[in-house]
């Protein structure tokens, strides 16, 4: 249902805020490199605006922080309706490897409601690339949850309630069944 | 002057020709020592808890539910990739795939949940204690690397075989 509000709101161009809660600059790099001509975003109509009130897509990075939280908070309220919200890199996804300290409060759903995840550390430009795919509909993603089990080794559990005396010698009676 | 200047633009500008990936149309490579997301393999873990202990983002739970079940359970949220994980796995249970497309509009789908079979002693019912801690270290994942002289012996931190990194470590401790 996403998708589809998203391909009908979104059909134009997305319009990118770019906001840093107090990350290591790392990702606004990578940010930063998808919007060179290499990575040319400006293919799919992503355009660099500077102010959150021109914005359809806020592109996160950093943990929410304390010193930070609200400033966040009302950049987020300032956008148009209709907004998305991408959290790149592992400190906006989780909270980064600094998740317990003091200034850190966690990860970036916290504060505001996230739409997309991109973990890495930083993710690579192709990733982010890949995450504006996905909330534009051109590529399906890629993961799902697993879930694995290791089968059971086949070995004879013993339990002394099964352990009899018979004729002198201690028998344990569901050694056959095994 | 300015139409000579925009003039010798315009061929720098034709001279460099395209430079734009076709990213999403065509699947773009990684560079060979290139760190993804990290996959488990339940068929060869014995549930050390060794990558737990490691992880510096403390994203792999190690949750006992019963004495034979142990539940290894990675979030992958803030996970780094930093390979820790796989550098300390005694099993080599953990490998760095080359997977970054990651991208998702859910975090529960990064994770991997282990479910394993913790063996029991077949007598008592209990995990037996090992004589003395210098024994323990000698279990598997701590043991010396070299038995006849009781030593380690470093390795190399490189992920790709027979490439050492930059500054890789080759000490001997006596």
């Amino acid at each position: 249902m996403l998708k589809n509000l998203c391909k009908k709101m979104f059909s134009r161009s997305l319009w990118v805020y770019h906001a840093n809660s107090g990350g290591c600059n790392g990702c606004d790099i990578e940010v930063l490199n998808v919007l060179t001509p290499y990575y040319d975003a400006e293919r799919f109509g992503i355009k660099l605006v500077g102010s959150p009130r021109h914005a359809d897509v806020m592109l996160c990075q950093g943990p929410a922080m304390r010193s930070t939280a609200k400033a966040l908070k009302r950049a987020y309220e300032a956008m148009p309706a209709p907004k998305l919200v991408f959290a790149i890199g592992s400190c906006a996804c989780g909270g980064g490897l600094w998740f317990d300290s003091y200034s850190v409060i966690g990860p970036l759903e916290k504060i505001i409601p996230v739409n997309y995840y991109i973990p890495g550390c930083p993710p690579r430009p192709e990733a982010i690339i890949y995450g504006v795919a996905v909330a534009l509909g051109l590529v399906e993603k890629k993961t799902a949850p697993v879930q694995l089990k290791q089968l059971e080794y086949p070995i004879p559990q013993y339990h002394p309630s099964d352990l009899h005396v018979r004729d002198e010698l201690v028998v344990y009676e569901k050694l056959e069944k095994i | 002057m300015s139409i000579l200047s925009k003039l010798k633009e315009t061929i720098v500008c034709l001279k460099a020709g395209r430079v734009t990936l076709p990213y999403p149309a065509q699947p773009q490579p990684v560079p060979p020592k290139f760190r993804g997301r990290p996959i488990f393999d339940v068929a060869k873990c014995t549930g050390c808890g060794g990558c737990a202990n490691n992880c510096p983002a403390r994203e792999i739970l190690v949750l006992d539910v019963c004495q034979e079940i142990r539940i290894l359970k990675y979030l992958g949220r803030r996970c780094a990739y930093c390979g820790r994980c796989a550098d300390v796995c005694p099993e080599k249970a953990i490998t760095m795939s080359r997977e970054f497309e990651n991208a998702t509009n859910s975090i529960g789908d990064i994770g991997q949940k282990l479910e394993l079979f913790m063996s029991t002693c077949q007598r008592c019912g209990r995990c037996f204690k090992e004589p003395s801690p210098l024994e323990q270290l000698k279990m598997k994942g701590y043991r010396f690397d070299d038995l006849q002289n009781e030593r380690w012996i470093f390795r190399s931190q490189s992920y790709i075989e027979n490439e050492p990194v930059a500054d890789d470590i080759k000490i001997e401790m006596e």
